[in-house]
């Protein structure tokens, strides 16, 4: 095996909008309108032109018609040279992170100096399609030749050809398992044994960390407004209840398997549209531009289990990270593990701190150890800011950034569990 | 899309079939299947138009087909620029003579023989075809239009209809009210309209041009039929009871007494458009007439003045990226029309919520100039709001539109220091404050300057250029040149109170107000402005402007200028201390629930000296502006005046109507008013030098 010399890879500069809420009917931005809301002030705000840029990286899930290759459409919006080559990434809910790993990987072969990378998604917009069967009669009446071969068509359509299939309904379940992703969830909660209340406990910390972090003026650099053309201003990520308490969280019954079920809405993800870029720059474009990193990537996992149980995915991808860099629970001082479901990062805690799941599973000796909670999503997660299945990846890994440089962390991990049963995991650390 | 590929490719090339190089305006050839083409490519010139020397060129060329008929002929043109522009505007001054009469005769009867011509005759249309232009295109069998192709009849603008046989060809093909409507409002009908009121046969990409004239040369196309519903108009009651309701919606917009031609039109409409020989007999006489009218020779020069604006305005203005300081009102609309025009904007504001508004304002001003969802969207993207001021770093221009006071703008210019890129202009675009008082605060004074855009920004073309004591020749090229690329029309002006259109303006408005002191009615004194040819009264246009503001640059005015000024009336102040500010809070002066006030009042009573007592203040501003050399030429002040305020443009401008009227009596008018009214109406001392 020839072996090159690798180059070493900085996260330089990222930004994103705020996560939306979907409320009722379709959100004011396509996913493209919000990688174009928050890459431009992210650009401009850079010491290099827009040309300086070797590739564009794009993560979405749910690409809408008018927006097929969302990253070069989004590049071209965002004013990049049309030589600039943009191509879009799909791994469900690592998208945004596959964005990342794949420009880390081209940096690192030394292919590529600067790539700008992201996720974007906008679930509110998640397409109604129609039937099969409905497609069919579509069909048959095209081709139908003259007024008696047409009414002999019509005569076939039937009423539940109208009934539109809910896109963002299937997307979240398993294709291969046909549980939901809320399922997957309740499965882990049963096996690690955690209750409702924990759950609760865990997701109203959620929404108080966020808010904290809005208050404190955290989220500064990272949120870009974004502006609708109605005139409405978005400022924040606007699924955080800061007035969240137990009390409340006690109220909404599981939805994905009542009426005995621990998942609910209060303690699960949102669903949210939002988009996120990051900027990631070899040793040679940060001399050249002058540029001021702040961290440095310095490896990336992905791991592949059984779809129902795929909340575990985050301790799949993390582990052999630790392993090949034998780090100890106390190496690492912040963790960002994408909350999609309370009772799934909880589960994911519970393996790490459980003796025989570490020996048997991962190849330890004895328990990893349980991680410090002042140490993981110290800014709120998934649960109060929602998650926008294609950018979550992308933000958790800039947020990681951002709050290691706020805190003077030494070394990060942002991981996430991916439905279908993968996950990945990126190794930051600051720069020296 | 620039890029290196597409640039190396090249612009489509244009189907000239065979022809070879020019010999004088026109390139022919006739090609294997007998088509004959006349390529029209003027010398000289990037654009073309239809002169003498194009006619009497085409008249051989068509003897030539006559003598040997071909299969079809196909007339083009060879430019970039489009079809053809018109009649030679500047070759009419020649013309206001009888022989005008003569030549147009010469050019029907070269059209007639094309339109005669018993081989199919196709018309190539791409970009515009305007006037004589489009009257070339009617005489032909076909229009094959290359998809972007417009099609209009602008002579109104100028004082004139058409007058090479639009009259009665354009009716003929697609009927008299849509035709009657083209050459009244002097709009234009692009590609898609064109095709579907009939002037278009056939609409095709520039690619398949050769294909479509086989078609035609094949009788695969069919020939635009007119409109069965216009025979109606064969009667001559109908004729006149339409022609009654024409007159009356012209007469709205454009009076008689100013603007003769479209009533000219209507009137030859209505006795002839029967009869197309009557017609072109009547055509040419009427054209005739027309053209020595003096509207018609004062909206000729307003059409050189605006050319002479653009003309300033060229060159590159080697700004790519602009950043606007402010989104207010005046704020939006500036960065509004860059990012229309390509230019990447940064619109700063410390506060987010004027920056959504702003956005939802620039959605509409999209809307109005009837933009496409893409072309919405682009402006959109290139525009971006910038909470954090990101864009200042990266603008090749700042323009600062911030509320006008100076400790405002000392305060935001000292916060510049160290943060633009290097070259960048400042420009402010302060009313009433002094650009040298303000250069003393910029970070280079001689990369600073004044840009003052009119409200509204969308749609006042004129925007005056500062150039302040420091400001360098190069920043006040660059921006007029960038007025030019973002479709304005820039004045370049010396530092002085008011520049040249509020210097000249505020005397009117307040002089208006001194005569509603005096008891005359607003009614009154806005109706003898408007009937004057001022496009709105005084009192309404101070309302439109906003009371506070006309009040801030009158109190700016009255302290910097040396000479008198009429007093600020104690009902201005008041109405602005109420917050009765006029159009944008809904009253001022007048009651704006109803939309613009259009006053028509009997102005019997009036006083004899009512109109000079509002007019002739702008003249005498004019003349000390001139003095004063604030600007060089007395046609840069007609051109400012006209295109910022609308000013009579039948009248040609201020200085036009004052050497017009007579240097002597204006000086000896203005004495008068003086001997009544007081020394503000002292004529200035410059008037004896223009004597």
């Amino acid at each position: 095996m020839t072996t090159h010399q690798k180059q070493r890879v900085f996260l330089v500069d990222g930004a994103r909008t705020p996560f939306l809420k979907a409320r009722s009917g379709p959100g004011p931005f396509t996913p493209v309108d919000l990688a174009v809301q928050c890459g431009r002030p992210l650009l401009a705000r850079q010491p290099f032109d827009r040309a300086a840029l070797d590739l564009v990286i794009l993560g979405c899930v749910n690409v809408i018609a008018d927006e097929m290759n969302p990253a070069r459409v989004a590049s071209l919006r965002l004013g990049l040279p049309e030589e600039t080559v943009a191509f879009s990434t799909q791994i469900n809910c690592g998208s945004g992170m596959q964005s990342l790993d794949t420009a880390y990987r081209y940096i690192q072969s030394g292919s590529h100096q600067m790539i700008l990378a992201g996720g974007a998604e906008a679930l509110s917009h998640a397409p109604l399609t129609l039937r099969s069967s409905a497609v069919e009669w579509f069909g048959r009446m095209n081709a139908a030749k003259g007024p008696m071969d047409q009414a002999k068509a019509m005569a076939g359509i039937r009423p539940d050809f109208f009934k539109p299939v809910v896109g963002l309904e299937r997307g979240l379940t398993d294709p291969i398992t046909t549980l939901s992703m809320g399922q997957t969830a309740e499965i882990l909660a049963h096996r690690f044994r955690i209750d409702r209340n924990t759950a609760d406990t865990y997701a109203m910390q959620s929404h108080h960390r966020l808010a904290d972090a809005q208050n404190d003026g955290r989220l500064d650099d990272e949120v870009m407004p974004a502006f609708d053309r109605d005139g409405t201003v978005y400022d924040h990520d606007d699924g955080v209840r800061p007035d969240s308490d137990m009390e409340g969280l006690a109220k909404p019954k599981p939805v994905f398997e009542p009426p005995y079920g621990q998942v609910t809405a209060g303690n699960s993800s949102q669903i949210t549209d939002g988009a996120s870029w990051c900027i990631l720059a070899s040793q040679k474009a940060v001399d050249l531009h002058g540029l001021e990193p702040l961290a440095e990537i310095t490896d990336s996992e992905w791991a592949g289990l059984d779809p129902s149980i795929m909340g575990l995915g985050p301790v799949l991808a993390s582990t052999p990270i630790l392993q090949r860099h034998n780090m100890a629970k106390d190496d690492v001082d912040l963790w960002e593990l994408n909350e999609a479901f309370a009772a799934q990062v909880l589960s994911c805690l519970a393996a790490w701190n459980d003796d025989d799941f570490c020996r048997e599973v991962l190849g330890y000796d004895a328990a990893f150890g349980r991680i410090d909670r002042d140490k993981l999503n110290v800014d709120g997660g998934a649960i109060s800011l929602g998650h926008p299945v294609g950018t979550s990846g992308n933000r958790i890994v800039l947020h990681l950034a951002k709050a290691m440089k706020q805190r003077g962390a030494k070394r990060g991990i942002a991981t996430e569990c991916i439905g279908g049963g993968l996950g990945g995991a990126m190794l930051l650390e600051a720069v020296v | 899309m620039t890029g290196h590929v597409l640039e190396f490719l090249g612009e489509t090339k244009r189907e000239l079939g065979p022809v070879g190089t020019a010999e004088g305006h026109w390139r022919t050839g006739r090609d294997a299947a007998g088509v004959l083409w006349l390529v029209l490519d003027k010398q000289d010139t990037s654009t073309n138009t239809i002169s003498e020397d194009v006619i009497r060129e085409l008249d051989s060329h068509i003897t030539a087909a006559e003598a040997d008929l071909p299969a079809a002929v196909v007339i083009r043109s060879a430019k970039d620029a489009g079809f053809a522009a018109g009649a030679d505007i500047a070759s009419f001054e020649a013309m206001t003579d009888d022989g005008a009469v003569k030549l147009l005769k010469q050019a029907h009867d070269v059209l007639d023989r094309i339109a005669a011509l018993t081989c199919p005759t196709i018309c190539i249309v791409h970009g515009a075809a305007l006037g004589a232009g489009f009257e070339l295109a009617l005489a032909c069998d076909y229009r094959i239009t290359v998809a972007g192709a417009s099609f209009g009849f602008p002579e109104v603008q100028l004082g004139l209809h058409p007058g090479l046989g639009g009259t009665f060809r354009l009716p003929a093909l697609i009927g008299a009210t849509d035709a009657m409507t083209m050459m009244l409002t002097g709009k234009t009908a692009h590609t898609k309209r064109a095709k579907s009121q009939g002037l278009a046969d056939v609409i095709v990409e520039e690619r398949h041009a050769a294909a479509a004239v086989a078609a035609v040369v094949d009788g695969k196309i069919d020939k635009h039929a007119p409109s069965i519903a216009s025979r109606a108009f064969g009667l001559d009651q109908a004729r006149s009871l339409a022609a009654r309701q024409m007159r009356k919606e012209t007469e709205k917009k454009a009076p008689q007494q100013h603007y003769p031609a479209p009533h000219a039109l209507i009137d030859l409409w209505e006795d002839h458009g029967d009869d197309p020989d009557a017609m072109q007999k009547a055509e040419i006489e009427s054209f005739a007439t027309l053209l020595k009218s003096d509207t018609s020779q004062n909206l000729r020069r307003v059409f050189f003045l605006r050319q002479k604006l653009k003309d300033a305005g060229r060159g590159d203005d080697d700004i790519a990226h602009v950043h606007v300081i402010g989104a207010g009102a005046m704020g939006t609309e500036i960065a509004a029309a860059a990012a229309i025009k390509g230019k990447i904007v940064t619109l700063g504001d410390v506060e987010t919520a004027p920056l959504g508004r702003a956005i939802k304002k620039v959605v509409q001003i999209c809307k109005d100039k009837h933009l496409t969802g893409i072309e919405t969207r682009d402006a959109l993207d290139r525009l971006m709001p910038d909470p954090k001021g990101y864009g200042l770093a990266r603008a090749d221009l700042v323009i600062e539109a911030a509320t006008e006071t100076q400790d405002l703008k000392e305060k935001i210019y000292k916060g510049l220091e160290g943060k633009l890129k290097k070259g960048a202009i400042l420009a402010t675009n302060t009313s009433s404050l002094s650009i040298d008082d303000l250069a003393a605060f910029a970070p280079t004074q001689d990369d600073f300057a004044g840009l003052h855009f009119f409200n509204p920004v969308s749609r006042i073309d004129l925007v005056e250029v500062i150039k302040g004591t420091a400001t360098s020749d190069k920043t006040a090229q660059r921006l007029a040149a960038f007025c030019g690329a973002i479709g304005k029309l820039p004045v370049t002006v010396a530092n002085y109170p008011g520049f040249v259109v509020n210097r000249a303006l505020v005397p009117y408005m307040l002089e208006a107000m001194v005569l509603m002191d005096e008891g005359v009615s607003k009614e009154v004194i806005d109706t003898a402005a408007l009937r004057f040819g001022m496009p709105m009264g005084p009192v309404a246009l101070a309302d439109q402007v906003g009371l506070d503001v006309g009040l801030h640059v009158a109190e700016s005015l009255s302290t910097s200028l040396d000479k008198p000024m009429p007093p600020i009336s104690d009902d201005l102040r008041a109405k602005v201390k109420d917050g009765k500010l006029g159009k944008k809070s809904g009253t001022g002066f007048y009651d704006w629930s109803d939309g613009t006030p259009r006053p028509d009042a009997d102005l019997d009573d009036a006083p004899a000296d009512l109109t000079d007592r509002l007019i002739l203040p702008m003249l005498n501003a004019c003349v000390e502006i001139l003095r004063e050399g604030v600007v060089e030429t007395e046609d840069q002040i007609d051109g400012a005046m006209i295109f910022a305020t609308g000013w009579a443009p039948f009248r040609g401008g201020p200085m036009h109507y004052a050497r017009t009227r007579g240097i002597n009596e204006v000086t000896e008018a203005l004495k008068a008013l003086e001997r009544d009214h007081g020394p503000r109406f002292a004529p200035d001392e410059g008037w004896s030098s223009l004597a």
